[in-house]
């Protein structure tokens, strides 16, 4: 937490002026939104090079939380941590064309065959290193679905944790307010700094790109991405040393390697059944009132209304 | 998540056009600002991968932000509190939404904060913009207001304005008057220089002014007491935050109706002159008007394409006779009809934008330095070739416009009277697009000059230099057979040396010109992606039938029948 107190001369008052910092974990995954007939292999996982790859739909509710806060908190740093190959940097591209300042791609090849729990460790250690107050998450990824990632996170670090959040009532150096969105309802709960947040998508959109942001990072690249680059970026980024994006890999992080990869991974997946769903589940109505009726007491009876 | 730019292959093809090299290097004067500002491109791909994304970040908020608005804009509209302008709430994250993504002050340079982006992907980003919201795109695309400014008024001026619009500050083009609409010579909206405050103070009503509640707006007046004609006009700059200014009433209109059109009345509010006295309406008008009418072209073809989608959508999912209504050829053919209009139209808009865009980086450079010879020959070509195409343009895509969204509702059958669907709405938002920033009829006024001075049958003739592949052979060999009646029949009209039937048939010259041009560019676009191709010799179809219709009226008139049509009009006049 960084506090400073300034003197405003003409009202001579003093103004506490805080800044935060914030990390926002956001993930590129498969859109598994508009699947085709190709979006599974034949074992049973996603076959990503079908799918195109997109920023996790919560994660961008997370990043939106992260400059709310930063609109009510002027001052405050949003930094990206991503996980991934090469390509994820587009992540950090994009989150910072929205607001963020600036990312970490958190990648190596150590990482591969990682489940949520050595995920959860590995990015642990890379906030650890990053420092914040507040550590934003996206509640799930739409490709595992496991939700587990935020509060493994949290665990490991020993920071509470705010699961399902929605909306910021209040945030100030040491503590904040969140509006939870529950099965049955809502909660409010109030927590000090350091935590965790998971945030669901019922949370506010985030806003667009901006052009002018756009247009400044559009040339950032990572080191490796650098390498496979046609344009010779050389005087560029002398000139524009902030272009250049920043690769965590697990000796920056002070990972142990026992716990990550595969032999950090106790999941192992057993066997994966596809649900099919039949023609015989669902009914075919059309809208003249005995058919609306049918649908009524089919409804009723099974109690999903009255 | 919707994206209407990455839905649309057709505005990345017009993006991608070869002209584009020379309008970019021209822009950004061979990319000298690169060094000074790091938003600037590097280089020509670089430069066309920045309007790309630009684009798509237009194409975003326009699917998700504006598009989901316009049923609650289009129903709550704004409303007038306190002799002010209260947008709808659908209205107010609009322009919040762009202003946030920087979207406002597009072609502005960028020592104003602007993104220095051409006609070209500006004008994209409008045709987007309508295509979401037709009365949405007035607030945010009467920013050219901005480049009036720009390109007229002085740094002082500049300075303190320019600036603004980036941060979303609106626009208003205050001209017409209840007297002066077609005929702003008529404005009497009085202009008076107070020596004790050294400022111009403003005094009169204006009406039907789009946003007219807008932060910054520049105000047509008569600043030479006496005078009568437009040459006692001058353009004014008027600063909300000045006071003196009042919005009287919102009009009630048909469609648009997110866009507040106001009555507005100005006394003795303070302003800055822009330019130079008397050059108001003569200059500075003229220019604004030409830009806007580009802007009413983006408007239609986008409104047209949201008609278009609606009803292929509807087509593919209504069945009667047991088949999907697409199946029937009184069906597609409307639909095929339909999306070739609204390809040809879309034609003709950006290669108008390019030849403005042309001669405005031109004009603008040689601010700064001398013009080579070449240069000043040039930039005339493409100014003369701009002020044909710009009424053609306006003419036909509003005309066209206004056919899709009718069409549109055709193919809903009932569901498209009801208000239920969007096709309802567009069809009246259309409905505007063939009035304001001058009338069809007008457009046909400026776009006659073309015809008679040779300018169409100029650009004509150079298209139909060009070498064509193979398969278009036949199509050129119509559209030459074709542009030799056209010769023909401009000669009939203009031999007889009589204005009064030269007006009579003026919009049909114009037409016949227009379809050989429109024809002829998507030639051009089939010369680039062969899936034009099938859209050339359908629009050759109807380009031909029309065009049949026009001479065929011509040749058979009898100059005595003119008469006739006179005693018509006199008579219901005087009922």
């Amino acid at each position: 937490m960084y506090i400073c107190r300034s003197l405003l001369t003409k009202s001579n008052q003093y103004y506490l002026f805080m800044s935060l910092k914030i990390v926002v974990l956001a993930k590129q995954v498969p859109d598994t939104r508009n699947v085709g007939k190709d979006a599974m292999k034949a074992d049973g996982t996603v076959n990503r090079g079908a799918l195109p790859a997109i920023f996790n739909p919560e994660d961008l509710n997370a990043l939106e939380m992260a400059l709310t806060i930063k609109d009510k908190v002027p001052g405050t740093e949003i930094i990206i941590l991503t996980m991934g190959p090469s390509r994820a940097a587009e992540i950090i591209r994009e989150s910072i064309y929205r607001g963020a300042d600036r990312g970490y791609l958190i990648t190596d090849r150590k990482f591969a065959g990682s489940d949520t729990l050595a995920t959860s460790y590995a990015i642990s250690m890379a906030v650890k290193k990053a420092n914040p107050d507040i550590v934003i998450a996206g509640r799930q990824a739409i490709d595992g679905d496991t939700a587990q990632v935020g509060p493994q996170v949290a665990e490991k670090l020993n920071w509470p944790q705010i699961t399902y959040a929605e909306e910021v009532i209040s945030v100030n150096s040491s503590t904040i307010v969140i509006k939870r969105r529950l099965e049955r309802g809502v909660e409010t709960v109030e927590c000090k700094t350091p935590v965790l947040i998971t945030v669901h998508s019922s949370a506010p959109e985030c806003r667009a790109r901006n052009a002018s942001r756009m247009m400044t990072y559009k040339h950032a690249r990572t080191a490796t991405e650098l390498q496979e680059e046609v344009r010779d970026y050389t005087e560029l980024y002398n000139q524009r040393p902030y272009l250049e994006l920043e690769e965590w890999n697990v000796e920056t992080i002070n990972a142990d390697t026992n716990c990550l990869g595969l032999s950090g991974s106790p999941t192992k997946v057993k066997k994966i059944d596809n649900v099919v769903l039949q023609q015989k589940d669902s009914m075919v109505l059309t809208d003249s009132d005995k058919d609306v009726e049918l649908l009524m007491v089919n409804l009723i009876s099974s109690h999903v209304v009255g | 998540m919707a994206n209407f730019y990455t839905d649309n292959d057709a505005l990345n093809f017009h993006l991608n056009h070869p002209l584009m090299e020379k309008i970019v290097r021209l822009k950004e004067d061979d990319f000298k600002e690169a060094k000074k500002y790091d938003q600037a491109p590097l280089d020509y791909e670089d430069a066309i991968d920045t309007y790309d994304k630009v684009l798509e970040i237009v194409g975003d908020i326009c699917g998700n932000i504006i598009g989901p608005n316009a049923e609650s804009v289009d129903q709550d509209g704004p409303q007038l509190v306190n002799n002010e302008v209260i947008y709808a709430a659908g209205t107010k994250h609009n322009i919040d939404a762009l202003t946030q993504s920087g979207l406002f002050g597009m072609s502005l340079p960028r020592k104003y904060d602007g993104l220095n982006l051409p006609m070209v992907p500006y004008v994209m980003a409008a045709e987007l913009v309508s295509r979401a919201d037709g009365g949405f795109a007035n607030i945010w695309g009467l920013q050219d207001c901005a480049e009036t400014l720009h390109e007229f008024a002085d740094e002082e001026i500049m300075q303190e304005f320019l600036p603004r619009i980036n941060k979303g500050e609106t626009m208003a083009m205050d001209l017409t008057e209840p007297d002066a609409g077609s005929d702003l010579q008529a404005v009497q909206l009085k202009a008076s220089f107070d020596e004790k405050s050294n400022r111009w103070l403003l005094n009169g009503v204006k009406r039907f002014i789009t946003n007219g509640d807008a932060d910054i707006s520049l105000v047509l007046a008569r600043s030479e007491e006496g005078t009568q004609d437009g040459r006692g006009l001058s353009l004014f700059v008027f600063d909300r935050k000045d006071g003196g200014m009042k919005v009287r009433r919102i009009e009630n209109k048909m469609g648009i109706k997110g866009s507040p059109t106001c009555e507005l009345v100005f006394k003795n509010a303070p302003s800055k002159l822009v330019g130079d006295r008397k050059l108001g309406l003569i200059k500075y008008v003229m220019s604004l008007m030409n830009s806007a009418r580009l802007g009413v072209g983006a408007q239609s073809v986008g409104i047209a394409d949201a008609a278009y989608r609606e009803a292929l959508k509807y087509a593919y999912e209504r069945e009667q006779f047991g088949k999907a209504i697409i199946k029937f050829p009184a069906v597609y053919e409307m639909l095929t009809s339909m999306r070739v209009r609204l390809e040809a139209s879309r034609s003709l808009l950006y290669e108008t934008c390019r030849y403005v865009d042309i001669y405005k980086a031109l004009s603008h450079i040689s601010t700064q330095r001398p013009l080579t010879p070449e240069e000043r020959n040039e930039m005339k070509y493409y100014q003369r070739t701009a002020d044909g195409f710009t009424p053609l343009l306006k003419l036909f895509s509003s005309e066209y416009c206004n056919q899709i969204t009718y069409d549109a509702i055709q193919i809903h059958g009932g569901t498209g009277f009801m208000k239920d669907f969007p096709v309802e709405r567009l069809y009246r938002d259309a409905r505007i697009t063939s009035i304001y920033e001058g009338t069809s009829q007008l457009q046909v006024v400026a776009a006659i000059r073309a015809v008679i001075n040779g300018s169409y049958l100029k650009r004509i003739r150079e298209m139909e230099a060009v070498k064509v592949k193979p398969e278009l052979e036949g199509i050129k060999r119509q559209l030459v057979e074709l542009t030799a009646r056209y010769e023909l029949a401009v000669k009939s009209v203009t031999e007889l040396n009589d204005g009064e039937i030269l007006d009579f048939h003026a919009r049909r010259l114009v037409e016949m010109a227009g379809y050989i041009i429109m024809t002829y560019l998507l030639v051009n676009d089939s010369m680039r992606d062969d899936k034009f191709e099938d859209s050339a010799r359908v629009f050759l179809n109807i380009a031909v039938s029309k065009f049949n219709e026009a001479e065929s009226y011509i040749q058979n008139f009898d100059i005595e029948d003119l008469a006739l049509y006179k005693k018509e009009s006199f008579e219901s006049k005087t009922e």
